[in-house]
């Protein structure tokens, strides 16, 4: 059951005036997915830009339950709750764990990695955008080839991008998706299904970041847009197991080609190192990629 | 009616624990505290205890199990030894920061490099500035009695509590333990009742970043800034020191067992010799002190069973008519001295207690500590102090410094 942007709940669970960045990707993705699970969810929040985004004590502009804990273990302080609210019979809460792509790829790695096999009755959900962002645009593990960072500020990252969803995937999880703020609908539909399904269910968010990125505020949407259109991210869902296209990747799988990468790399500062070799071998990845979901929603 | 069992220190924990039946467990198996998570699970599978019990890929996760499972209000234990303990030192902190009475067995081990899988108490010491409650058992019994004491003391104070006692000489060592019946306990435990619910009833933002000033809430309120919260937890542990005392004479009334509150005494009423140490070693020096008083030497002791809070008030009390005191202890503030030593030196400052304080450094990685050694090493520092020679010194006991 598919909704539509005017079946989304009205309701706001972010007031207005938070301390994300203006254009931030998160900002948007967060509204969603709060609107998707509504109010009887607990967010566990690493230091991040989350936890920015929730403000400085003691106020907050966010209306959910949320607990901070340390920037490697947001997915044990998830078990930890999910366990302890287990314990006092309230089974009738979702556990949300929301991470960047430092907290999941990198340091967060071991306590999710624990949590998904024991198949903890949670979802995490990491915010990629690509870098250590909160802290000023490091290099990550979720950097993509070609990129500047201020850890890579001359050479550009020169390893490919980590592929964390066939990592989660080969823990065998009951559902796995992923999701773009450019595309709303689809990401509270996912959301939406996410909290219908016990155990561990894992979502990747491409977030778009305008400073981080180098691109201008009023183009997150844009940039979100690029990313599905150029097949560089894919929206798609693995649930027990079957995989299948989603939204906008949906439509272009039935009938429509890819975008050549160019046009995406070339709207972003931080790929304005990014040589033509490394260009042609990430093109050739996203080809690749496609190609192989392309034969698995086949199969 | 009593039930005396004989078994380890470490599954008198794991019958401590199940009396106080906590909701969630976290832990993860390490040397010497194995046998302790192995036991629990037992409980828990035979369904003897009713808990959720997490079985975590790290320390540093058995402890965010723990504090976040706290934080949605269930009763929550872990244990570990060693270097368990020190990976899950920033969650130590956590713990202690967001007042949570979390409760945890320290079964202490030497750490690494080099690899000691043996006693000494560097594990413990070393995560002594980091919120929580320490204290030191000398026997089973104590172990068993002390992890009830530590829950009642940490949901009364909101910091958390570790029982620490010695891995193998306690550990794994059979004693004679009276367990306790499910009702004494739950006349002496009152249901968790936490300081904050984490619930959707009432959304709130937990540990946010705090600035160094106070800030006004949304209503004009005047609220803590980072440093009045610091100050609280620096006010909960003065005011621990009487519910640590407290907890162990309500125990005594229940049960008949009294292991001392922050401190306990040996025959110190005319001692002019005075040995100290925390945890068995301390035992071991009761040994010494008998056969000291069999020499002649009027000798005694003075167990630190608090480490955290440190019983000054306690210490400048019983160590007052001593002409001579001896510091046993298992670990070393590297660069300077043992810490109980160093403490214990400055709770003396300024009081008219001028014996001289030998520190021992023993035991550590496991090296055999014997009553005679205590005894030769007690020995001659009263017969330096008797000499009028005042210095304080640091010796390694037992221990090839050629």
């Amino acid at each position: 059951m598919h909704e539509t942007i005017f079946n989304i709940n009205e309701k706001e669970y972010i007031l207005p005036g938070n301390r994300a960045c203006q254009g931030c990707g998160l900002s948007l993705a967060y509204r969603y997915i709060l609107k998707a699970l509504r109010e009887n969810t607990i967010v566990g929040i690493p230091p991040s830009c989350l936890c920015v985004l929730h403000g400085l004590y003691p106020t907050t502009s966010v209306i959910v339950p949320a607990l901070n804990t340390t920037f490697a273990g947001n997915a044990a302080s998830a078990a930890g709750m999910v366990a302890g609210l287990r314990a006092l019979n309230r089974t009738d809460i979702t556990v949300l764990a929301l991470s960047g792509d430092g907290g999941t790829y990198d340091i967060g790695i071991q306590s999710l990695s624990g949590a998904a096999e024991r198949n903890t009755d949670f979802i995490f959900a990491c915010y990629d955008n690509e870098a250590y962002m909160n802290t000023g645009t490091q290099r990550s593990s979720a950097t993509p080839l070609g990129a500047l960072t201020t850890t890579t500020p001359v050479l550009t990252k020169q390893e490919p991008k980590k592929d964390f969803l066939k990592i989660m995937e080969a823990h065998h999880i009951p559902y796995l998706a992923t999701v773009s703020p450019a595309y709303p609908v689809d990401l509270y539909d996912k959301f939406v299904r996410a909290k219908k399904i016990r155990g561990t269910r894992y979502i990747q968010i491409d977030t778009p970041c305008p400073p981080g990125w180098g691109y201008p505020t009023a183009d997150t949407v844009r940039i979100g847009r690029l990313a599905v259109e150029t097949g560089l991210f894919i929206l798609f869902e693995i649930e027990d197991g079957r995989f299948r296209f989603t939204g906008r990747s949906k439509t272009m799988a039935e009938r429509g080609k890819l975008i050549p990468l160019v046009n995406y790399v070339e709207r972003q500062g931080r790929f304005k190192k990014m040589s033509i070799e490394q260009l042609g071998t990430l093109q050739a990845s996203v080809n690749s990629r496609w190609e192989e979901c392309l034969k698995r929603a086949e199969g | 009616m009593s039930d005396v069992r004989i078994i380890t220190g470490n599954e008198a924990a794991a019958l401590a624990v199940k009396r106080a039946e906590p909701g969630v467990i976290a832990a993860y198996p390490i040397t010497p505290q194995t046998r302790l998570a192995e036991v629990l699970s037992e409980y828990v599978e035979k369904g003897e205890l009713k808990a959720e019990y997490v079985r975590v890929e790290s320390e540093h996760s058995s402890m965010t199990v723990c504090i976040s499972a706290s934080t949605v209000g269930a009763r929550v234990f872990t244990a570990t030894s060693s270097n368990g303990l020190l990976y899950m030192h920033e969650q130590l902190h956590w713990a202690a920061g967001s007042r949570l009475p979390v409760v945890m067995c320290c079964v202490n081990r030497g750490v690494g490099a080099p690899w000691s899988i043996f006693n000494d108490q560097q594990d413990s010491f070393s995560q002594r500035d980091t919120g929580w409650i320490q204290l030191y058992c000398r026997d089973n019994q104590e172990i068993l009695d002390t992890v009830l004491q530590a829950y009642r003391i940490a949901e009364e104070v909101y910091l958390p509590v570790m029982v620490c006692y010695d891995g193998f000489v306690l550990s794994h060592t059979m004693m004679p333990v009276d367990v306790p019946d499910a009702g004494l306990v739950k006349k002496f435990l009152p249901p968790y009742r936490p300081h904050t619910i984490l619930s959707p009833e009432d959304p709130k933002t937990i540990n946010p970043v705090f600035f160094a000033s106070r800030r006004e809430n949304a209503d004009g309120v005047l609220c803590d800034g980072y440093m009045e919260m610091r100050y609280k937890m620096q006010a909960a542990f003065e005011r621990s020191r009487t519910v640590i005392n407290a907890a162990s004479d309500e125990w005594a009334k229940l049960s008949g067992r009294n292991h001392g509150g922050m401190i306990w005494e040996y025959m110190t009423e005319d001692a002019d010799l005075i040995l100290t140490g925390m945890g068995s070693i301390a035992t071991e020096a009761t040994l010494a002190a008998d056969a000291l008083r069999a020499e002649g030497i009027r000798a005694g002791v003075v167990g630190i069973r608090a480490f955290r809070p440190f019983p000054k008030e306690e210490v400048a009390q019983a160590f007052a008519k001593a002409s001579a005191i001896a510091v046993f202890e298992k670990c070393i503030s590297y660069g300077y001295e043992g810490g109980v030593c160093s403490d214990l030196k400055a709770a003396l400052y300024g009081t008219d207690i001028k014996a001289p304080i030998h520190n021992y450094i023993a035991g550590l990685g496991g090296r055999d500590v014997k009553t005679r050694e205590l005894v030769e090493a007690a020995r001659t520092t009263f017969e330096a102090a008797l000499a009028g020679d005042a210095g304080n010194k640091t010796i390694w006991l037992n221990c090839h410094t050629g």
